[in-house]
Formats: C-alpha cells, sequence, structure tokens
C-alpha cells in the first residue's frame, strides 16, 4: 500500500518541481488576492462627494457646514445656489450627498424649535449611502451638543433638569472595529478553498483526459491508495498557502493571532481534507478539464458567498442558511476569525471542527464510492 | 496459470451503450503464446473488447476468462495477470523514461531486487539506451510505444492486451514494435493487439476480424486468404474505375467487385468467365483496359470480400 502511494506522491510532486509555471501559480495569486483583499475589502467611508445648498447664510449653519467640511469623511464638491442645482448634482453623479440648510434654521436654533435639516442620499449603492448617513448624524448629534449650551442658556427657566444619555459602546476583541482585521482570516480561508478545491478537481481530471487514468487503473492498484496519492500533495500544498497567507495577514496587515496555533491546526487540516474531498468529488463528476472547470465555477461562487465572508449568514432567509450548514467554509471562517481575534479554543469551536469532519468523511466516502476502476 | 488452460476465453461477449451494441457476441479462444490480431476499422469494437477484457468495462452480456479469471467478477485478479496499452499514449509527457519506468513498477510492485534488472530491460527492449533522463514529451512517436510497452511489461504479465500500439507511428517504427511483440511472445506471452493496419495482420498467428462489432472471420493469415475468397481474384488496370466497378459487379460469374488504389480487384467464381472474358466484357461497355491478371489475395481482399458478403446477405455464416 505504501509503495504505490508513494511513487504517486514522487510522481506528483515531480511533475509539479517539472512546471515552472507551478511555483508562480502557487504563490503569487495568493499573495496578491490578499493584498487586495487587505486594501480594498473595507466598508469605512472616506471623502464622499458632497454638494451644500445653504439657503440660510447664517452663523450657524455656516457652524454646520464647517463641521463637515472638517471631518475627512466628506468633501464638499460644490456650493450649490439652488435646489435644481442640488438634483443636478445628484442625478449626474458629482455628489452623493447632499445637504440643505433652508431659510430660518438659525432662528429656529435660537428659538429652541427643532431645526429641521434636509439631507439627500443618492441611494444606488445603498452600503455607501447608509454608512454616510450614520456618519451625519453623527456630526449633527456632535454639532447640536455644540448649540446646547447657548440652548440652555436661552431656556435657563426649564424646571425640568436635561437628562442626557450617552451611550458608550465597547467592542470586544477587535476595539477599533478594524475591517481588515475581520477580512484577513476571511481571506485565508477562502482563497485557500479555492486553490485547493480547483488543484486537485484539475489534477485527477487530467489524468483522465490524458488517459494516464486508464493506464493506472488497469493495474491492480486500489482506489483507496489512488485517491491518497492524489490528495495528499494538495492537502500539503494548502498546509503551506494557510502558513504562508497567515503569515502574510499577521506581518504586514498586522492583524493580531491571539489564539492557539493548535486550534488553527486542527481547524485547518479539517478544512483542507473537506477541501481535497469536494474537489476530487468533483472531478468524479468531469470527463474533461472544461467540466471541471465549470462545474468549479459552478460552485465555488456560492461556497464563498454563502461562508458568511462579506454577508451574514443570520441575515439570510432561513433556506439559505440551511444550505450554508454543507459548506465548509462556513465553519472554517467561524474557527479561523475566533483564533485570530478572540483566542477561545476547542471548548468553543468543536462544533464547527466536528462539521468540517463531518463533511469531509461524507465527501471523501462519497467519492470513494463514485471511483471504481472502470469506465462504464 | 496451469499450462493447459488457454490464456484468454471469449464467450459470447457483449457490450451494449444504451441502444448502440458495441460489441455483438464475440465468442473467442486464445492460446497461451499466441499472438492474435484484432483486425477491423475504426468502430468495429475492437477497443471495447479489450477493455472489457481488462475489466475496464462491464459485460452486458457473455462472460470472458483471463489468465483463469472472471473479468466481471474478479477483475483485480485479471490485472495482476495483465499488461494493457491504451490506444492513446498514456504515459506522464513531464516525467522523464526512468520517472515513468519507476512510477509504473512502483503502482505494480515491483520488488526492489528486481526493480534495477526490469527497468534496464525495459529500456533496453525500448532501445532508449542513452535517453533515460530525457522527458517523455520529447521523444518521436516510436520510443514512445515502447517504453509504454516496456511500462506495460515490467510486472511480467503473462498477457498483454495492445490496443492500436502502432497507430500513428512511422512504418519502421512499426516493424521494429511486432519484433518486440514476436520477441515476447517467444518467451511465452500471449498478446491479443488490435491494429487497422491490414498489413500487420500478416504478422500474427491468427486474425479476428471485426466489424460492427461482431467476429466475422478467425483464422490463420494463411487460412483466410485461402479459404474465404470463394474464387479467384483478378487484379485490373482500367479506367475509368467507377464505371468499370458498376460493369463488373453486374457481370455473370462475378462474387465481387471492390477498388483497390487504382485498379479493380474482381473474384470471379470458379466455371465463370475467364481473364479474356472479362477484359471483352469491360471493353464493350466502353472502359479502357490495361493489365489484367490473377494475384494472391492480401487480407485486406478476404476483409472485403467478407463485408460485403455479409451485407447482401444478413445472418449468413462467415
Amino acid at each position: 500500500m505504501y509503495e504505490r502511494i508513494a511513487v504517486m506522491l514522487m510522481k506528483e510532486f515531480l511533475q509539479l518541481k517539472r512546471d515552472r509555471w507551478a511555483k508562480f501559480r502557487l504563490v503569487v495569486p495568493l499573495l496578491i488576492q490578499m493584498l487586495v483583499f487587505g486594501y480594498a475589502a473595507t466598508f469605512t467611508v472616506h471623502h464622499v462627494a458632497t454638494t451644500v445648498l445653504d439657503l440660510d447664510r447664517s452663523q450657524a449653519s455656516r457652524a454646520l457646514v464647517s463641521h463637515f467640511v472638517a471631518s475627512s469623511r466628506f468633501q464638499v464638491v460644490d456650493w450649490a445656489q439652488n435646489q435644481a442645482q442640488v438634483t443636478r448634482d445628484i442625478n449626474e453623479g458629482r455628489a452623493v450627498i447632499a445637504i440643505v440648510i433652508h431659510a430660518g434654521f438659525a432662528k429656529d436654533l435660537e428659538n429652541g424649535q427643532q431645526a429641521p435639516l434636509q439631507v439627500i442620499v443618492d441611494g444606488t449603492n445603498s452600503n455607501t449611502a447608509l454608512i454616510a448617513l450614520s456618519y451625519i448624524s453623527q456630526i449633527v448629534g456632535l454639532f447640536s451638543q455644540d448649540q446646547a449650551p447657548a440652548m440652555l442658556r436661552t431656556a435657563a427657566s426649564a424646571a425640568v433638569p436635561a437628562v442626557s444619555i450617552s451611550l458608550e459602546p465597547r467592542p470586544w476583541f477587535n476595539d477599533d472595529l478594524n475591517e481588515r482585521w475581520f477580512f484577513i482570516p476571511g481571506v485565508i480561508g477562502t482563497i485557500t478553498l479555492l486553490q485547493v478545491v480547483s488543484l486537485t478537481a484539475f489534477a485527477v481530471v487530467r489524468e483522465r483526459e490524458v488517459g494516464t487514468l486508464e493506464q493506472i487503473m488497469v493495474s491492480p492498484i486500489r482506489p483507496v491508495e489512488f485517491i491518497l496519492g492524489k490528495t495528499v500533495p494538495f492537502f500539503l500544498i494548502g498546509l503551506g498557502d494557510v502558513a504562508l497567507v497567515s503569515a502574510f495577514g499577521i506581518l504586514w496587515f498586522r492583524v493580531p493571532f491571539i489564539g492557539s496555533p493548535l486550534v488553527m491546526f486542527a481547524g485547518t487540516v479539517l478544512f483542507l481534507l473537506a477541501a481535497v474531498s469536494l474537489g476530487l468529488l468533483l472531478s468524479t463528476f468531469s470527463r474533461t478539464q472544461q467540466q471541471a472547470f465549470a462545474l468549479n465555477f459552478f460552485f465555488v461562487n456560492p461556497l464563498f458567498i454563502l461562508s458568511g465572508f462579506a454577508f451574514p449568514i443570520a441575515a439570510m432567509p432561513a433556506w439559505l442558511q440551511g444550505v450554508t450548514v454543507v459548506n465548509p467554509l462556513r465553519y472554517f471562517l467561524v474557527v479561523i476569525r475566533a483564533v485570530f481575534l478572540k483566542g477561545v479554543g476547542f471548548p468553543a469551536l468543536w462544533p464547527d471542527l466536528g462539521a468540517m469532519a463531518l463533511l469531509a468523511s461524507v465527501m471523501l466516502a462519497a467519492s470513494i464510492l463514485r471511483f471504481h476502476k472502470s469506465l462504464d | 496459470m496451469s499450462s493447459g488452460t488457454p490464456a484468454v476465453v471469449v464467450d459470447r461477449l457483449t457490450k451494449r451503450f444504451d441502444e448502440f451494441t458495441a460489441v455483438d457476441g464475440i465468442t473467442l479462444t486464445i492460446g497461451r503464446g499466441e499472438v492474435v490480431g484484432f483486425i477491423g476499422p475504426n468502430g468495429a469494437g475492437k477497443s471495447t473488447t479489450l477493455r472489457m477484457l481488462c475489466g475496464l468495462l462491464t459485460p452486458t452480456a457473455g462472460q470472458a476468462t483471463v489468465a483463469g479469471y472472471d473479468v466481471a467478477r474478479e477483475p483485480e485478479k485479471v490485472r495482476q495477470n495483465i499488461g494493457y496499452m491504451s490506444q492513446k499514449f498514456s504515459l506522464y509527457g513531464d516525467l522523464t523514461v526512468r520517472e515513468n519506468l519507476r512510477f509504473f513498477a512502483g503502482i505494480y510492485r515491483v520488488r526492489r531486487e528486481d526493480l534495477g534488472s526490469r527497468m534496464d530491460f525495459a529500456i533496453r527492449m525500448a532501445g532508449l539506451e542513452g535517453r533515460e533522463d530525457v522527458q517523455v514529451t520529447t521523444l518521436a512517436g516510436g520510443w514512445k510505444q515502447r517504453l509504454a510497452l516496456g511500462c506495460a511489461i515490467l510486472h511480467r504479465p503473462p498477457i498483454l492486451f495492445l490496443d492500436e500500439p502502432t497507430s500513428g507511428v512511422e512504418p519502421e517504427a512499426r516493424r521494429r514494435f511486432w519484433d518486440l511483440i514476436h520477441d515476447l511472445a517467444a518467451d511465452g506471452v500471449t498478446i491479443l493487439v488490435s491494429t487497422h493496419y491490414m498489413d500487420e495482420a500478416e504478422y500474427c498467428n491468427r486474425i479476428a476480424l471485426i466489424n460492427q462489432g461482431r467476429l466475422i472471420a478467425l483464422g490463420t493469415p494463411r487460412e483466410l486468404k485461402g479459404s474465404r475468397l470463394g474464387g479467384q481474384l483478378v487484379e485490373i488496370a482500367c479506367a475509368p474505375l467507377g464505371k468499370a466497378l458498376a460493369r463488373m459487379s453486374a457481370a455473370p460469374g462475378v462474387l465481387d467487385a471492390a477498388i483497390f488504389g487504382d485498379k479493380l480487384h474482381v473474384v470471379m467464381a470458379e466455371g465463370g468467365l475467364d481473364l479474356a472474358g472479362l477484359r471483352q466484357a469491360l471493353a464493350d461497355g466502353g472502359i479502357q483496359v490495361g493489365e489484367a491478371r490473377a494475384v494472391r489475395p492480401s487480407l485486406e481482399d478476404v476483409f472485403v470480400r467478407i463485408v460485403t458478403r455479409k451485407q447482401d446477405a444478413p445472418g449468413a455464416a462467415a
């Protein structure tokens, strides 16, 4: 048994060594994706193009606008003269946000009345719009506080003492709510899955296409020997991938790693077993590399979207949440984020580790059953 | 395998793919050390039969034993005893000659102490001395085929199934390949080899002619050429060929007529037209007639003759 697996491994690594592009293909895309995700995948909003229409032209209105200008979140791109110009700015995409201060703003404030402020947001990108709106309410809130002493003075006779409730959010594990910390561990899992699944699937299908698989099938080799010989190399490559991109995330992006390397290793092993099993299973459904490519394409995007990488699973409709149960990436993302940021161990993570182990064994068993040594 | 049992016994072996019958009730027995040629056009069912004998395809009906083991029930036992070369060249092009041999030796678990001598033998047999460390993809067709044969015999199988091993290989290399086949047969290896080159059939001890999934003739090349035609073969140089063919097919006493290259081959029944009568019949049809002479039939003549006879009279015995 070991002799056959040994020669299979030797062959795979020789082929990998001969393939001059392999080293490039295995490493460079990983690092590039890591960089791209690390820098680009962020929900933070900066320098939102803003147009301002100040119809009040008072000291108070100018003070409000200066609050916006002072914040790096907004960048005033146009001082509109009338409502039509505001509409034009938004329609033509010059501005995403319009702040309209109506005449009488300062007077209302002085009288201690509610001073309405109109904010128009281009909702095309609902995500940016929502985030920008939350900044606006923060800024307006600060402005109100600034105005408060003046208001208190004018309303000194008020019988009710002013009670202010202040909410002090205290996020755990990621004090600054740094999105990069959230994304980088996810990227490690995601790109490893993509690479390992496709490498495994293609390696088997290539042998089928070239005809070497037929030559191996007429030998007395056992399916389990062939399958081990064909998956162990990609399992090892996957381990290397995880180590490499994790190191990159920790050293370059300074993502903290506060958990136990042992938990990380256990999670990675189970995850990679699931990944190679999935690749193997896909390969048993493909006769040609084109078919494997199409199948890979069909599976990989849903795996990514339904993993909780960017979109919370809890927010998905129930039936879709049900689908995520068979997604190994879903569990690995929980494990890897927990290990990186929370430092929790086996007691908290065993359900996710167990789910990956179960998925891996089911898929591996299915592919061994499907891999008959016949061409029927 | 005891010396008394035949190497391969095929009994009404049939393979259907959905509606299509690829192999239709083939029956055949091959003795030890025999070289049997599977001859027939592409799609005749040669590869499908060989794949069933290797245990790669499950027979739909009928059975076959190889080295005494049933191919459907004991495919693993069969695989211990056979070497197989598939139609497609199937070695690893990015590995060297030696690495390919080492790989297949490992897959077949050639014992460590035999490894060196077996690999050296395969390298010498394939004429690849000095090229041991060359990547296989850079080798010419003939060398690749001989290396593939070398890989298939590393474990010293008593039976070899070779599926069109010489297709796409230049004539000189084909001849060398057949020398190897005969060397192996001389050592007692049983070989079933398929080809669509009629000239190669002459190198076989026996020939199985296959057409449309059926075994239509079986015998030594001499037997087939001698008895199967049923008349005298005449080769006529004439023009235009198409018109001549039509006229000859309808002529009395002509069993068969076919175009062979730039000449017409006509099989004439005993007691029918003689050569002069034949010339006359063609000339009467306004056909220019050159040389006409009786020739010894080739296997191709036999094959064409048998196939046409079958089509004329469906169900007739071959």
